[in-house]
């Protein structure tokens, strides 16, 4: 399994160097460094308010970094708007909660994007989102309105959206987060077969299972900094930091 | 085959329990009469319509005069219809000749199609675009003539109906993507933009209509260079849209404020941009959710043209103050005349109000469940 993933994964598409960032006074990012290589699943895990959210939220600027250097696909992040529609389009993200367009249909919300910024016709389009809405198993509510969905089919149709833009990244910003315990699983499964597909993924979750499952690297952050990464296995057994024990050791409690 | 127990009780599906009562004296009762303060509400309500509302059929039906030449023919004591009959055509198209009224009817007509025909969201698109342009030009023609053997007629006699409804219908054309502007620069992070839009509005709410059309009609001619005249008519109605613009944009900020973060952060994230995220996810959803007080300020601005009468053009209510000076229908036929003019301003606002109230349905389905 590590082997062929070796193989698998490639040239690095993200990196950050020695990012900081501060909301106000207070700094959210002290000095990150991360790679991301072609085909990697990183997993980003941490106590509330560790930062996590802010650095992958950094990745596609939804949040301005204020020092270092974020390159994602070749293109570096700065104020310059081209770059940073050109990094969105290769980037899709999902959110903890959804933002699924609430005034169009499922269909609608999948094929805006593709129509209004990939330039597709219309057909094409929808051809796409159907194919895709069929992958995150809900094709039969194409016409309905997100808000008519239950969370999990929500969820569901918010990575559909993403996927339709054919990115060559996506970050996942505590996707199951704001579901019921019983609508996790229908998400995390359409992630992993997601991830078995050999998508580039940055995931923010609490779902240490699915970590174990699909992570190829899994990072700790504390208090803006990353304390610890390394593959699952070591991660897991052998945490080296005394933060990442008591993280793992009150997170793995129950 | 196995055996089924045909004996054996299935539990039956419970009913949803039906309402006790039912028939009209039961509702009577349980609505008009169901306690003794209601009673008395009741009755109360019920003198007052017995009181009212015969006088009011005997004045306008069964005592009213419904032909007449003059005033004199008016002596029964209720109302006096043939005034209206008389001078309604006067109160609808004011001084503008009297043969050529069939030019402004059909300028109201087509006005009227075009309004309903952009109600239809189907069309909503370039040929509704291509429709009110050539609608507009063929409005132009019969207005002015001088073509196609019509007289010439001046601006200035373009009175009552017509009027009303070029400025109402222009004035909220542009005042509505003014506003829409106004509102997107006021929470731009560009401060000059910002300071602009702010000033702009807060400046232009803060005065009196009255005293923007005053500048219009009086001040702007003097400050232009001699010789340069711009129409009375245009200059109105620039000052209409302007002003309705103002109030239009605080409403359209109060529906861009209510778009949550992560409508935004979704359209970002998708690589949308930022006309394309206002177009297609922020505007129809803040428009959506602020259409009652839209309509409200579309109704009201279609009523404020009725200003205009203080800088001397004659609306359909101008026309109808006009028509009341007639020597021949001496004895104030007030109240014919506004009634007649109110029912007309009535039916534009209801209309109004009913296809707002259809736009609502429609475009919030997305929040029904």
């Amino acid at each position: 399994m590590t082997s062929a993933g070796e193989t698998r994964v490639g040239e690095p598409i993200i990196e950050l160097r020695h990012v900081d960032k501060w909301f106000g006074d207070f700094q959210v990012l002290k000095g990150i460094d991360l790679e991301v290589k072609k085909g990697e699943r990183v997993v980003v895990c941490g106590p509330s308010g560790s930062g996590k959210s802010t650095m992958i939220r950094c990745i596609n600027r939804l949040e301005e970094h204020q020092q270092g250097q974020i390159i994602v696909a070749g293109i570096e992040l700065t104020a310059d708007v081209k770059n940073v529609e050109a990094i969105r389009r290769e980037v899709g993200m999902v959110f903890q909660q959804f933002n699924l367009f609430p005034h169009l249909t499922v269909l609608q919300n999948l094929t805006l994007a593709p129509i209004w910024v990939r330039k597709l016709p219309r057909k094409e389009a929808e051809e796409t989102a159907r194919l895709y809405l069929e992958r995150v198993r809900i094709p039969e509510q194409a016409d309905k309105y997100p808000g008519q969905l239950s969370g999990g089919q929500q969820q569901r149709v918010a990575i559909a959206r993403s996927l339709c833009m054919k990115p060559e990244i996506m970050l996942f910003d505590e996707p199951t987060s704001a579901l019921d315990p019983e609508m996790i699983k229908e998400v995390l499964d359409v992630m992993i077969e997601l991830a078995q597909e050999g998508m580039t993924m940055v995931c923010v979750t609490h779902e240490m299972g699915f970590a174990r499952t699909v992570a190829d690297t899994m990072v700790f952050m504390d208090r803006g900094e990353i304390v610890e990464r390394g593959p699952p296995q070591e991660f897991f057994a052998n945490p080296k930091s005394d933060r990442t024990k008591l993280f793992l050791s009150q997170i793995l409690a129950h | 085959m196995t055996d089924i127990d045909v004996t054996q009780e299935l539990p039956l599906p419970v009913e949803r329990p039906r309402p006790v009562t039912s028939g009209p004296i039961n509702w009577l009762r349980a609505n008009l009469f169901n306690s003794i303060p209601n009673t008395i509400l009741t009755l109360a309500a019920l003198y007052l319509l017995a009181v009212t509302i015969p006088p009011v059929i005997r004045w306008a039906l069964v005592d009213a005069t419904w032909h007449g030449q003059t005033g004199r023919a008016c002596s029964a004591g209720g109302a006096c219809w043939a005034f209206i009959a008389e001078k309604g055509r006067f109160i609808l198209f004011g001084r503008f000749p009297y043969e050529e009224h069939w030019r402004p009817l059909f300028a109201v007509a087509i006005f009227v199609a075009m309004i309903v025909a952009s109600c239809d969201r189907r069309l909503w698109g370039r040929r509704l675009a291509i429709l009110w342009l050539a609608g507009l030009i063929a409005v132009g023609v019969l207005m002015w003539g001088g073509i196609f053997g019509m007289t010439y007629v001046d601006t200035s006699l373009w009175n009552g109906l017509p009027l009303t409804l070029i400025f109402a219908t222009f004035g909220m054309a542009f005042a509505f993507p003014l506003a829409i502007l106004l509102a997107l620069g006021r929470r731009s992070r560009l401060p000059a933009v910002r300071a602009i839009c702010v000033g702009y509005i807060e400046l232009v709410r803060g005065v009196p209509l009255i005293t923007l059309l005053f500048m219009a009609s009086v001040m702007l001619p003097l400050f232009l260079p001699t010789g340069m005249t711009i129409d009375k008519l245009l200059r109105t109605q620039v000052a209409f849209a302007l002003f309705a613009a103002a109030y239009l944009a605080e409403i359209v900020r109060g529906g861009l404020q209510a778009i949550t973060r992560g409508q935004f952060e979704a359209a970002d994230s998708l690589g949308l941009g930022y006309w394309r995220r206002t177009r297609l996810i922020v505007l129809p959803q803040a428009l959506a959710m602020v259409i009652p007080p839209l309509v409200n300020s579309f109704i009201g601005t279609f009523k404020g043209t009725s200003l205009v009468i203080i800088i001397g053009l004659f609306d359909l209510l101008g026309a109808a103050n006009a028509a009341l000076t007639d020597t021949n229908w001496q004895g104030g036929f007030y109240i014919e005349a506004y009634v007649f003019t109110a029912a007309i301003y009535w039916t534009f606002c209801f209309f109004m109000s009913r296809y707002s109230q259809m736009l609502e349905r429609e475009f919030n389905k997305g929040r029904q469940r």
